[in-house]
């Protein structure tokens, strides 16, 4: 069986013009999407059946009692901790986060450790913004700043920006003039017209010294910032100014070197003050293909992004606080659900100490080092192969997840429910 | 379930009944005409109206949550904890979900109209919808600055253009057609906007004006049962009041059944003389003079109220306006070929000029339009405050007295650059009965399907306030709305004293025009190639799906003959 148009559970681009024959319950051809998309879809080695630790080693056991000692474990703590959610659907958010408010935990994604600066930035200036379709039709200047998307989103460019065409933009490639700024020279840079070179932790000072130049105040700007000289900074201006329609996508290059939300937030003022010359728009390059999906359902469920606590019986929010790695490197928390997604890879040593110390239950398709740590493991149906459900795309655009195939195991929606219910049953609601 | 309610004074404006002491049977879910073995609920002399019904509140979707995520300053404004039966509650002029459903209820509304929809985030919309408690629901997809409606408009092509709307209404699990500054979206798309209704859209060669007139008659074409719902161009300019009266001029000789043809929201932003905000003032007059001597259009205020909110819309040209005026944080977000949108948060206050005559105008619309049948009351939530503030609104619409309070302390300019204080008008009962029920129900074409009113066969929303008719303390009368002695959705009671006592999820209305299969295979044609060659997703992905919507009310229509 052919199936078509279906979408790609794998990076925040969400391509949803993937072509997808399955035989016999198992994917045996992907077309259309890049070679990590295919070879997530193609399916790789998954957890058996759920497991609990019992002298130290990981044993099968039912989801039953699996799922019993996961409620007895969280409803036993004075402060649980529920991370991940990089790679599910919203509907398994939403009984996270319905999940969590009933426990008075911490709930937090993995945008603490990845876009959290910009988030941050957008609380402090704002966001003008589009969706990718406005790009592929309108934008005559693209510049990635600190993104490396041809290997992060690797079909980016072929669909949205330097290699296609729109309904403005029918010269494809010849009429777009793209820019990478970077600290080395990347595979984008590769393709692009033009790569500006930054000195590592100089972001912040490159971006001033443009909306200085943009503001009339090019005097005080010195005659080299951050490695660029300034007779370059003002061609980039003027370049900017003269565009009909100009986009900067940023990756973590800019999110995580010195500075962070700062620098996000001025390379949005910088395209906020573009605005009043053309018109220009700011995209956050986000990773997982979900991760924006948690953001938009804690913020519409709890009114903040991420980084929520719970433990008053109302919604905290206060990253640097809230966030997982400062909860763990406090010692803070006394038990942790990890939903798809692998802290242990991930985080800082001191936080996956602690995460080492306390009682960790995981829910993923996948083992992963999280799983080394973990005391209970409850194996899921992969979203938007096994499992129908919703996701946002980076740009804000809200996609349903295709089921190709019957799952093996619950979904994660499925499970976190049960979890919910088993809670309840124990404290006696 | 079975209900009895006894001893109320009955406000219901469709049917005629106005503050008598009428019996109202429950059963199912409906009003019936008895009943054997009721619950009783005694109002004992208290005020009984139909549910409450918010025509335009921006509750839900991509540009709510955006402002949610700009101002967690306010999030942390409305705080509230869970409790038993309700969630955790955020927000002051952006709730959370939970609280949107929550503080509706307790204000005794039943039904509330998101009217922004962008079609390509439907989806995010509905999705909101399924948390938002309580209330039933309805989404008017924003389809003014389409591609391919722009297109259809110009080459005159009205068959096409009317199934292309019913296609979106289907796609968009949509109610109505909105208009938001029309043209100016897609002018907004190269930084620029449309600036009178005569102004070619740049590279479509069309008008505002042929926009508007085109949707005004597919809208009459496929009966939907709400009029287009505008965003006049030229918001919240002074002088814009010529504008707007053009525009009630536009769509004088399109024929409907038996309602407007035109709703112009939020009025009040759009109501302005003068040339420079430094002699902006009223014309308010002149706008409901033209309501009173025409029965075409409705309007409602859009009241703006003193103190901090969230200025939320898809005109994006306007917005940046008002960042450069305040250069406060600002976002926004482009949608290909279809909208945009823009936030920023606004303080008003009561100190400045131009902010007091805003105030002044939307409460003097409302009272020199005399027949409350073409008005609704309105903050367009949150653009002129949260919705919470309509008790406090009513109670100055209801007393002079609390007017000249209120006056007192604003900027002189109120003396002269606005009307308000030459007012004498009072709302009675009656009268807020029918503007915050009946008539936005009518305008909605809602009262066909058991909406605004309490006659056999009606949903039985209920709102039952602790205050008797008699009573004129205006303080008394917004604490008596703010907290309702009770209010039932769909036979059950769902506030008591003010509490959350149950949570029912609220149902989705829809309108499904049918139209003839022909025309809809050419339109289908031409929509194929804009999924093939502009936008970003392809068109299998589109339409909502019915898992989004799980308790939907899809009225049918059928359409007139063709052109
Ligand atoms: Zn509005």
């Amino acid at each position: 069986m052919i199936i078509t148009d279906v979408l790609c559970p794998f990076c925040g681009d969400l391509c949803d013009d993937i072509i997808v024959e399955v035989e016999g319950n198992k994917i045996i051809e992907v077309k259309e999407a890049c070679e990590t998309g295919m070879s997530k879809m193609m399916g790789h080695e998954r957890i058996a059946a759920p497991m609990i630790r019992e002298n130290g080693k990981l044993v099968k056991t039912t989801y039953e009692t699996a799922i019993t000692k996961a409620a007895e474990i969280l409803t036993n703590s004075l402060r649980p901790l529920m991370y991940g959610w990089g790679s599910t659907t919203c509907e398994a958010d939403k009984k996270g986060i319905e999940l969590a408010e009933e426990l008075g935990a911490i709930v937090d994604n993995t945008t603490s450790v990845c876009h959290a600066p910009s988030i941050l930035a957008l609380q402090d200036v704002g966001l003008p913004s589009c969706t990718l379709g406005q790009i592929k039709n309108r934008a005559d200047l693209i510049i990635y700043w600190g993104s490396n998307q041809a290997e992060a989103h690797p079909r980016h460019m072929s669909k949205y920006t330097s290699f296609t065409k729109g309904f403005f933009t029918k010269e494809g490639r010849k009429g777009k003039y793209v820019m990478v700024f970077d600290i080395r020279k990347t595979t984008t840079a590769e393709v692009a017209n033009e790569f500006v070179q930054i000195l590592p932790g100089e972001d912040y000072r490159v971006l001033s010294a443009l909306r200085a130049i943009l503001a009339g105040a090019g005097d005080v700007v010195p005659f080299s910032v951050g490695g660029v000289p300034k007779g370059k900074l003002i061609e980039i201006v003027d370049r900017m100014k003269n565009s009909k329609f100009g986009v900067l996508f940023f990756g973590m290059g800019l999110t995580h070197s010195r500075g962070k939300p700062y620098n996000v937030a001025n390379a949005i003022s910088l395209v906020r003050d573009l605005n009043a010359h053309t018109k220009f728009a700011v995209i956050p390059m986000r990773g997982h293909y979900n991760v924006l999906g948690f953001n938009q359902v804690c913020t519409w469920s709890t009114g903040f992004a991420f980084a929520v606590d719970f433990a008053r019986g109302q919604p905290w929010y206060n990253p640097g606080e809230t966030s997982t790695v400062d909860v763990l490197n406090r010692g803070e928390c006394d038990s942790a659900l990890i939903v798809a997604s692998d802290p242990a890879a991930h985080f800082p040593r001191k936080s996956v100490e602690h995460l080492a110390r306390i009682p960790l239950i995981q829910i993923d398709p996948y083992a992963s080092l999280t799983t080394e740590l973990a005391d209970v493991v409850l194996p899921a149906a992969i979203a938007g192969i096994e499992v129908e459900g919703t996701a946002y795309r980076m740009d804000g655009v809200p996609l349903r997840l295709r089921k190709l195939i019957e799952p093996v195991h619950l979904s994660d929606e499925e499970i976190l429910s049960r979890i919910l219910s088993k809670v309840r049953e124990i404290r006696g609601d | 379930m079975e209900l009895l309610i006894t001893n109320g004074i009955v406000y219901d404006p469709i049917n005629q009944i106005s503050g008598e002491k009428v019996d109202i049977f429950i059963k199912d879910g409906k009003i019936v005409s008895g009943v054997k073995n009721p619950k009783t609920i005694d109002a004992g002399g208290r005020i009984v109206m139909p549910g409450g019904v918010d025509m335009h509140t921006h509750i839900a979707g991509g540009k709510m949550n955006v402002g949610r995520m700009l101002r967690p300053e306010d999030g942390r404004r409305g705080i509230e904890s869970k409790k038993k039966l309700t969630r955790a509650c955020t927000g002051y002029s952006v709730p959370n979900t939970f609280a949107t459903g929550y503080r509706y209820a307790k204000m005794g509304y039943t039904t509330t109209f998101e009217p922004a929809m962008p079609p390509l985030l439907a989806r995010h919309t509905h999705e909101e919808f399924r948390d938002i408690p309580l209330v039933d629901k309805g989404a008017i997809p924003l389809l003014d600055n389409h591609w391919l409606i722009l297109e259809y408009v110009k080459s005159g092509d009205m068959d096409k253009l009317a199934a292309y709307i019913a296609w979106m209404m289907n796609a968009t699990k949509g109610y109505g057609i909105k208009i938001v500054n029309a043209g100016g979206g897609e002018a907004w798309g190269w930084g620029k906007n449309v600036r009178n209704l005569d102004e070619m859209v740049p590279n479509f060669d069309v008008t505002p004006a042929e926009i508007i007139h085109g949707l005004a008659e597919a809208n009459e074409r496929l009966n939907l049962p709400h009029s287009i719902h505008i965003h006049c161009n030229n918001l919240g300019h002074p002088g814009n009041c010529d504008t707007t009266l053009a525009t009630f001029d536009l769509v004088k000789d399109v024929t409907s059944n038996n309602r407007q043809v035109m709703h112009a929201t939020h009025a009040q932003f759009h109501s302005y003389g003068g040339s420079t905000w430094a002699d902006m003032y009223s014309k308010a007059d002149a706008i409901a003079s033209y309501v009173n001597s025409h029965d075409h259009v409705t309007v409602d205020p859009g009241q703006v109220m003193f103190g901090d909110t969230t200025t939320m819309t898809a005109d994006g040209p306007m917005e940046h306006e008002l960042h450069m005026m305040s250069k406060r944080k600002w976002t926004n977000k482009d949608v290909e070929l279809e909208t945009g949108s823009g936030i920023i948060p606004v303080f008003y206050s009561r100190k400045v000029s131009i902010n007091t005559i805003q105030w002044a105008i939307g409460l003097e619309l409302v009272l020199l339009i005399k027949s409350p049948w073409k008005t609704a009351i309105t903050t367009d939530h949150p653009n002129g405050a949260p919705f919470t503030r309509y008790p406090e609104i009513i109670s100055l619409l209801m007393s002079k007295k609390r007017r000249e309070e209120a006056l007192k302390g604003v900027h002189s300019a109120i003396n002269k650059r606005a009307i308000l204080s030459s007012i004498d008008r009072e709302l009675n009962w009656a009268d807020i009965a029918i503007m915050t029920r009946a008539s936005p129900a009518k305008i909605l074409g809602l009262d066909k399907h058991g909406k605004g009113h309490l006659g056999i066969g009606a949903d039985a929303d209920i709102s039952i306030y602790d205050i008797s008719p008699e009573e004129d303390d205006p303080r008394k009368i917004q604490s008596a709305l703010s907290n309702a002695k009770y209010t039932i959705k769909g036979g059950e009671i769902v506030v008591k004293d003010g509490e959350i006592v149950a949570v029912p999820e609220g149902r989705t209305y829809w309108v499904n025009p049918e139209f003839d299969g022909d025309v809809t295979k050419a339109m289908l044609e031409d929509l194929a190639v804009k999924f093939k060659d502009y936008y970003s997703v392809s068109l299998a992905n589109y339409p909502v799906q019915d898992a989004y919507v799980p308790h939907p009310i899809e009225i049918k229509t059928r359409c007139k003959n063709a052109s």
